[in-house]
């Protein structure tokens, strides 16, 4: 199996309606879109990034924030 | 347009710089540890990595994120990656060395970091080639680069034990800085600008468009290897001075550098550029027409097509057109908002800038400000050799 086989062969399966992949099969006839795989997978992309840049903190503390300005007012950037 | 300054790629912003008494004992594990001397590029990467500028990199890629990247543009993780952060080394550098065992990495025979070593694996330097660079083509700087490379890779995950001097300590600022910069200064939507020139009037047109609806610009100009005829680093920096200190509101941008290597990588190093900048809390980034494009390796939009395959980036791409000077309008333009012909509009040549500037020229206003020639000039020669 080559380099491009190992990474590339590992996709799987998931259960959608057949009246949803209709829909899809409609939506993207005449777009950039190849297949309903390849719409799904980029849909599913954009909706995950949005849920993960909900989730997250800034990991640095009050002491880390006042240490940082501190240098930055120093250096002039502030 | 997003609300607040940009999350880290992946989800966190890494730090794996060793600090307190872990610092004490990692430096003193360092020295009886086998060593991999770095060079200066990588040396950088390892402080980069270390610092969250690559986040969600922890080290350097073992084989399966190395795959991904190379075939996919993501990391196993579908995180997007598009240039693989790698660490070569030859057999003879690593005689005893064997997955699980930590190294040193050193940089002028001193120990920056500790690295686990997570694996050990062999590389096709022209697949990297073809995959990276479209192209196996040895005129192609970065594949020139490419097959001078060592016959291994390793990778894993590194702790930094020192910082690495820079002749730019001023400018140098690491992602949770730039974040809190930008929290201070009260900025929600920040635009980042790459650079590896000396500014003429094309790119302050597009940088001030970009931040007519953005709150701040984030000028970062790329400090590193870079090829001849090149404009050298100091000369960038004194150049953008002159041109914030002359024509930019007090306020509204900040100039910092990025020390790591160009790579002319075209529509990959696009990408690359935009996570990277996402890190440091940019909200926005400029994609230049053939940005970080060499030569006529890559078509003039592919670093803006590409970007049509990560809707997941989590940075918003602004492509603005090329700008021009047009008489009729009197001033600068570009092709959408410009109804004139051709007869009408003078373009703005970087080579013909070099060109002048190395005669010791000054260019003409509409291509450069006198204020920023000026500040080249001074400079003996201000281009690599």
């Amino acid at each position: 199996m080559s380099e491009k086989e190992k990474t590339r062969s590992r996709y799987t399966t998931v259960s959608i309606p057949v009246t949803l992949y209709n829909r899809i099969k409609e939506l993207i006839k005449g777009t950039g879109f190849t297949s309903v795989s390849q719409y799904v997978t980029y849909v599913l992309r954009e909706i995950i990034a949005a849920h993960e840049e909900a989730r997250y903190t800034e990991p640095f503390s009050e002491e880390d924030k006042k240490r940082i300005i501190e240098k930055l007012k120093k250096l002039g950037y502030l | 347009m997003v609300a607040m300054v940009s999350k880290p790629h992946g989800g966190r912003l890494v730090r794996r710089r060793a600090t307190g008494k872990r610092l004490e004992a990692l430096r003193e594990e360092a020295k009886e540890l086998p060593k991999i001397e770095l060079p200066y590029d990588i040396a950088v990467d390892v402080e980069n990595i270390a610092n969250g500028v690559f986040s969600p990199l922890e080290g350097f890629l073992v084989q399966e994120d190395y795959l991904h990247v190379l075939y996919d543009m993501r990391l196993s993780n579908d995180v997007p990656w598009t240039i693989p952060i790698v660490l070569d080394v030859d057999p003879d550098e690593i005689v005893g060395v064997k997955e699980g065992d930590d190294v040193a990495l050193t940089y002028n025979g001193k120990p920056i970091a500790v690295m686990r070593v997570e694996e050990i694996y062999g590389w096709d330097k022209k697949e990297y080639a073809k995959m990276v660079y479209k192209t196996t083509d040895t005129r192609h700087p970065g594949v020139a680069k490419t097959l001078e490379k060592k016959e291994l890779l390793i990778g894993g995950p590194i702790d930094l034990i020192d910082h690495i001097e820079s002749r730019f300590e001023k400018y140098l600022l690491w992602p949770e800085e730039t974040r809190v910069l930008f929290r201070e200064k009260g900025w929600k939507t920040i635009v980042g600008f790459q650079t590896r020139n000396a500014p003429h009037r094309g790119h302050e047109y597009v940088q001030k468009a970009a931040l007519t609806f953005t709150d701040g610009l984030f000028i970062n100009p790329l400090v590193g290897w870079k090829k001849k005829g090149d404009f050298k680093d100091e000369v960038i920096l004194a150049a953008y001075e002159a041109l914030i200190k002359h024509y930019y509101p007090k306020d509204v941008v900040v100039l910092a550098v990025l020390r790591t290597a160009m790579r002319y990588a075209g529509p990959r190093e696009a990408i690359h550029h935009a996570i990277l900048r996402k890190n440091f809390g940019c909200t926005h980034f400029i994609v230049g027409r053939d940005h970080a494009g060499v030569g006529n390796f890559y078509g003039p939009y592919e670093a803006w097509d590409i970007f049509d395959e990560f809707p997941d980036l989590g940075i918003t791409p602004l492509f603005i057109r090329e700008a021009f000077y047009c008489k009729k309008c009197g001033g600068m333009v570009n092709a959408k908002i410009c109804p004139h012909g051709e007869e009408h509009r003078l373009k703005i040549s970087g080579t013909k800038i070099r060109e002048m500037l190395k005669k010791g020229e000054k260019p003409p206003e509409y291509m450069m400000r006198p204020e920023v020639a000026e500040a080249i000039l001074r400079f003996d020669n201000p281009f690599v050799e």
